[in-house]
């Protein structure tokens, strides 16, 4: 299945091994969007892993949002494992949510300080 | 255990002002019962500046700490041969915890990173309530258990007043009638004759009003 | 029973054994000192005592203190009502003796609307003693001439002493045996919240004459006609404690807009008839807040008019 090369894939045995600090420390190294993908809800294989997950990714939201980075930055999704098609469907869906957002705004930050040499408060 | 709960991260950043070496300090113990200010959310909290100062352009060194405790004076030691690389710290400590590292670092700007709330306990997770207001003179045997200064609105001795309704207080129908609480444990406990009993006017020299409070205990001191 | 202790002329009256008035007047926004006494003037003639609130609903108003020295200065008899909320123990005490100073007679003690529900609430409350420990307070001040701390009083207060009292708010088992606290505690008259469950009161009577406390303590009973059928239902639904059954509530609302003040006082009317024969009920304490031009009405029409002479 064709999905977005910007998309970068971390695998975790449920995502409820996600929490808000991976999320954070992802958009500190420059990550321009990060997005849980867990099973269905109901048929989490571990349980309650992936509501715990889709909790993490709204309080990552609401502190995105206040830094101003951008909430919607982050978002949770839920398939079958056997949904390949799915897995696509949002990948696309997300790669474009992100390229409207355009990139981390921090990413822009770094690219003007380096080019203002010399200015540093 | 102390309640606290988590300030906004914009009221931190204001309060940091123009400092760009930051420590954030978690604290091992009744912050991280309630989730306000262990390890688990000064990792988070550090992230969040640092994301803040990347977005605004700004340099800034955000670490973070987490001690065992902030009310002692060993576990602050700790930090002392670090605390220099810093112009402030963010204590994620209750206030207790707070003041008594600012006391040890004099020339140490050290922020309160939640607000302390009360002394209380989990109901649940994500749900802390309130239960003691330290007055120094323990009452609740009398009260089948259940404490009027720290439940009931008014703290009334004689309760309940006249606005108790259905069990609930007259400021709020989620928060208990304390004294439909205390008549309830009576009954079960087959003690209503205390009920009739008039609670006498207390003395609240040993609550805040008192002035600010010490225990000493010469026979652990060495 | 029969023996005032106080020179409080509302305590004459019931040791005399007549049915007691009293209703109540609410304290202007301001300082204008003539606000009081224009309320006051509508009822003088058909009432024993006028309470003042204080800060009634946790709303910041004109001093009871102030506004019942005005009214005792006018000749009038006042009952000071006094709420733990706002002042500690030293501020009760001396407030109590600013009233004695100008021979106030009757005190009604009173915990206080929780300050959430008026203007100021971000503030402190106070709550150093409760109403209950309030009572004993005034007691002590006037039957032993001495200050909580133990210091002898020059001049105590004469004070009557009452509390109120809520037949209707829960929960109601123990209600009597609130009742019997504040007997216990010291107070000499009751005001109760206002009665519209005539069933739910009478069963409450019952409770206390199985105590015999209407033996020890003067029930007065509080009414407040409804002004609209609006009115009914707030009080319904809004206002904690009360008790406004739903045939009273349809009976407002199905009367005409033009006539619904008219059925208000009506029922107010039928209300104290039925309430006379109750046992135990040892008078009326009228609550037409802002409307006091209906109490003349309302006690002419009981056949409470005119007021005896003691």
């Amino acid at each position: 299945m064709a999905y977005p090369s910007s998309i970068k894939i971390v695998r975790v045995p449920c995502t409820g091994k996600v929490d808000v600090i991976h999320i954070l420390h992802a958009f500190e190294k420059g990550a321009d969007g990060v997005y849980a993908v867990g099973c269905l809800e109901g048929e989490c294989h571990f349980n309650q892993g992936n509501f715990r997950a889709r909790k993490r990714i709204a309080q990552a939201q609401q502190i995105l949002e206040e830094l101003g980075i951008g909430g919607q930055r982050a978002q949770m999704y839920n398939l079958s494992s056997s949904e390949g098609p799915r897995f696509a469907e949002y990948a696309i869906e997300m790669d474009q949510r992100i390229r409207d957002l355009g990139p981390n705004p921090i990413k822009r930050m770094r690219r003007s300080q380096h080019s203002q040499k010399g200015l540093h408060p | 255990m102390i309640v606290a709960d988590k300030k906004p991260i914009a009221e931190i950043i204001a309060a940091v002002g123009d400092k760009r070496r930051l420590l954030v300090l978690g604290c091992n113990e009744c912050v991280t019962v309630c989730e306000a200010g262990g390890k688990k959310e000064a990792g988070i909290l550090a992230s969040a500046l640092r994301l803040y100062f990347l977005n605004q352009g700004e340099e800034a060194k955000v670490d973070e700490i987490t001690l065992e405790r902030q009310c002692d004076h060993e576990y602050l030691e700790e930090i002392r041969d670090v605390i220099d690389r810093y112009d402030a710290v963010i204590s994620l400590a209750c206030g207790v915890g707070v003041q008594f590292t600012a006391e040890k670092y004099q020339a140490m700007p050290v922020l309160p990173g939640v607000n302390t709330c009360f002394m209380g306990a989990t109901e649940k997770r994500g749900l802390w309530t309130e239960r003691c207001q330290g007055c120094g003179q323990c009452i609740l045997a009398r009260t089948g258990g259940i404490c009027p200064v720290s439940r009931c609105a008014k703290r009334l001795f004689n309760g309940p007043c006249g606005g108790s309704s259905k069990g609930a207080c007259e400021i709020d129908k989620e928060v208990d009638c304390a004294w439909q609480l205390i008549i309830d444990r009576l009954t079960a406990l087959g003690r209503m004759d205390d009920y009739e009993e008039i609670f006498p006017i207390k003395d609240w020299s040993t609550d805040r009003a008192g002035g600010p409070r010490k225990v000493v205990r010469e026979d652990v001191q060495s | 029973m029969n023996t005032a202790k106080t020179p409080s002329k509302l305590e004459k009256i019931l040791a005399a054994g007549h049915l007691a008035v009293t209703s109540e007047c609410g304290p202007p926004r301001g300082s204008d000192p003539d606000a009081i006494a224009r309320k006051a003037e509508l009822i003088k003639n058909h009432v024993d005592a006028i309470n003042v609130t204080d800060n009634q609903t946790s709303v910041t108003r004109l001093c009871s203190l102030a506004a019942c020295i005005r009214l005792k200065l006018l000749g009038l008899e006042p009952v000071l009502q006094m709420v733990t909320r706002d002042r500690n123990r030293i501020a009760l005490q001396s407030d109590i003796l600013g009233a004695a100073s100008f021979d106030i007679h009757n005190i009604l003690c009173l915990s206080g609307d929780h300050q959430r529900f008026g203007d100021c609430a971000q503030g402190q409350n106070v709550h150093d003693i409760d109403s209950m420990q309030l009572v004993q307070t005034v007691r002590r001040m006037r039957d032993e001439s001495k200050f909580l701390g133990g210091d002898q009083i020059k001049r105590p207060p004469r004070m009557f002493v009452g509390a109120a009292a809520n037949p209707f708010a829960d929960p109601f088992e123990i209600r009597a045996a609130r009742l019997a606290k504040k007997v216990k505690a010291g107070a000499e008259f009751i005001q109760t919240q206002c009665i519209y469950n005539l069933d739910k009161f009478e069963t409450w009577m019952a409770q206390i004459r199985d105590r015999g406390l209407h033996e020890q303590v003067y029930i007065l009973a509080g009414l407040t006609p409804l002004k609209s059928a609006g009115m009914a239902r707030y009080m319904a639904n809004r206002v904690p404690g009360m008790d406004v059954p739903e045939a009273v509530v349809q009976r407002m609302a199905k009367t005409p807009k033009e006539k619904q003040a008219e059925e208000g006082i009506a029922i107010c009317i039928e209300s104290i008839e039925r309430l006379k024969k109750v046992e135990g009920v040892k008078g009326f304490h009228v609550m037409a807040i802002e409307w006091e031009e209906k109490v003349p009405e309302i006690i002419e029409k009981t056949g409470l008019y005119p007021r005896p002479a003691v």
